[in-house]
């Protein structure tokens, strides 16, 4: 395995992604509405609000896992700023990962193609897996410490906003754990191999990201299920989830790589 | 990858097939390069010269055919290959977002170039091609011309024993073009690079290469040193120059002679090829006759563009046979 190398591809695609305006606003303003803006607002709803009517929140803490509700305390008012912090919204902390794997994905695969540098790296001596692995760390790895520094963002806000009401810490949680450690990396991962098999068509990196951006969905059920309180996540059920993720990324990552070969993107250089 | 053979070819494409869809892009092809050789791929756009380049880098299989470098397959020894072969494909290499100098620095890492002495070697290939001074600046804000030269950088970076190069000196412009043939001359010269040079540029051919290679609709269509080329394709021409009021009526009588165009240069000279030498002295005779106040006749020696064009027009002759005169009317 030549490491050299697959450090310099990475390195390129690091380098040329940090200086992206189409990459760097979007992945700054995403993440200051979900990690930031949402959970300081939803931890400080009872002080900014005054009061939470007491029978809806009984309503959804009936609805709660006895484990879960165990761990709410304080008036209604603060139960319902922990249960947003702590369960309603915590789901959100999976989007940015996801998201960034999408983006970086399309940028170094498709992207290549759209800029016209395609071919010149098809004719450096990097054999075929040593260049997919480097695309992949390339995405995969900034997009998870992303999704984790996320996490941990949005943990501070919460505690912040919630720990003057409650007096103790609300994050993280088991969940929450395991959403930020386990599932943001594999569901990034999913999105991945989603962007590698798009990618063989893909002509443009909006063009991938449109056609992967599909990736997100599963995302989107979690948190709207978890939200309207439809479904609360389980650690259990996290960490299968997590495991189905793997699978399709492994999948995905296979089937993606067997259609990258070089002299099949040879034949599409045009 | 295998030892390459002392004394066999060290490009070899033996009966090479390949089509995009219904498109033919090279048929039946076969081409030896020896070590040390600098040979010239001619041909018009879409005659196989781009596909010729990415067989022989492995970023195409043929459908029927062996293609061989130093012995090994392109496709199955891709890295062996890749590693030893400078390739400038009609793409630039460079990444736009990129410095010049991160471009050179990462060209040399995914070649493998020693680490040893790398800075002070890249400050040199940037000096080398005029671009010391924007080393630090990204490769968008470059013109053409310094991203081509850039290019040319990274690929000779590693120092590749085979170079690959399709319309190196396209973007560039006089001054920089003769500095790159002069390098490629050095490479071929004095440290025996095997070196195939696409080009469009029929002078630059005739002035780097020892032998040249006309491909049409993926065949070759000629094959030597452009000398003998000449000798054997190539008619010559001749150059008139008569006084202005007298241009249009030597104009027709060259045409009349000649069985390609008559050019008229900046200087009001008239220009035209395929006239055998021994038919000149008539011709002269006629201008004569004709009372033009001639300046000067100059019988002109058979050139590379002749032959090109020479056997351009028997090819496209046989492709595009002139239209019957009185279906033309018609039409």
């Amino acid at each position: 395995m030549n490491t050299r190398a697959i450090r310099a591809v990475v390195k390129r695609d690091l380098v040329v992604v940090m200086g992206s305006k189409a990459v760097v606003l979007p992945a700054l303003i995403v993440p200051a509405i979900l990690l930031i803006l949402l959970p300081a607002l939803a931890g400080l709803a009872p002080i900014l609000l005054g009061s939470v009517s007491a029978n809806d929140m009984f309503r959804v803490l009936e609805a709660l896992p006895p484990e879960a509700s165990a761990r709410l305390s304080g008036n209604p008012a603060t139960q319902a700023a922990e249960l947003a912090v702590t369960y309603l919204l915590a789901p959100l902390i999976l989007i940015v990962p996801v998201m960034f794997a999408t983006v970086l994905a399309a940028d170094s695969l498709a992207g290549e193609k759209e800029r016209g540098t395609l071919e010149g790296l098809l004719l450096t001596p990097l054999r075929d897996r040593e260049l997919i692995i480097a695309k992949l760390i390339a995405s995969w790895v900034p997009a998870a410490a992303i999704g984790f520094a996320g996490a941990t963002l949005y943990a501070v806000v919460a505690n912040i906003a919630v720990m003057p009401q409650t007096g103790r810490l609300v994050l993280p949680t088991p969940e929450f754990a395991v959403m930020a450690l386990w599932v943001g990396p594999t569901f990034a991962a999913a999105a991945l191999g989603a962007i590698v098999l798009v990618s063989v068509r893909a002509n443009s990196t909006q063009e991938a990201f449109q056609l992967g951006g599909v990736v997100v969905l599963p995302v989107v059920v979690i948190v709207v299920t978890q939200a309207t309180g439809v479904v609360l996540l389980s650690v259990p059920l996290l960490v299968v989830s997590g495991f189905v993720a793997l699978g399709v990324a492994a999948l995905l990552l296979a089937a993606g790589s067997a259609l990258l070969s070089r002299t099949r993107m040879g034949e599409r250089l045009g | 990858m295998p030892e390459p053979p002392r004394d066999g070819p060290i490009l070899r494409l033996d009966r090479v097939h390949k089509s995009f869809g219904a498109v033919t892009a090279l048929a039946d092809l076969s081409l030896q390069v020896g070590a040390g050789d600098v040979v010239g791929l001619l041909g018009h756009n879409g005659a196989g010269k781009t596909t010729t380049v990415r067989l022989l880098a492995g970023l195409l299989a043929p459908q029927q055919g062996t293609v061989r470098v130093g012995g090994g397959d392109p496709v199955a020894d891709g890295p062996g290959v890749r590693a030893q072969m400078g390739v400038l494909p009609a793409a630039l290499v460079v990444d736009s977002r990129l410095t010049a100098r991160q471009n050179l620095r990462f060209a040399a890492d995914v070649f493998g170039v020693p680490e040893d002495g790398l800075d002070e070697r890249i400050d040199r290939m940037l000096a080398d091609f005029d671009l010391a001074d924007r080393a630090d600046e990204r490769v968008g804000g470059f013109s053409s011309g310094m991203r081509q030269r850039l290019s040319l950088a990274r690929v000779l970076l590693p120092d590749p024993s085979i170079l690959l190069l399709d319309e190196p000196t396209s973007a560039l412009d006089p001054v920089a073009a003769r500095q790159v043939r002069r390098a490629l001359s050095t490479l071929a010269q004095e440290r025996s690079r095997t070196i195939v040079l696409c080009t469009h540029d029929l002078a630059e051919a005739e002035l780097l290469c020892d032998r040249v290679v006309v491909l049409e609709e993926g065949r070759v269509v000629a094959d030597g040193r452009p000398v003998d080329l000449a000798a054997e394709h190539g008619t010559g021409g001749i150059q008139v120059e008569v006084a202005t009021p007298d241009i249009a009526r030597a104009r027709a009588l060259l045409a009349d002679a000649s069985p390609g165009e008559v050019d008229r240069d900046g200087n009001g000279r008239l220009r035209t090829t395929g006239i055998p030498r021994d038919t000149i002295p008539d011709l002269v005779a006629r201008l004569v006759a004709a009372d033009l106040t001639i300046y000067e006749v100059r019988r002109l020696d058979p050139s590379l563009e002749d032959v090109y064009l020479a056997l351009h027009a028997s090819r496209r002759g046989r492709m595009y046979p002139d239209p019957d005169p009185a279906t033309a009317v018609r039409a």
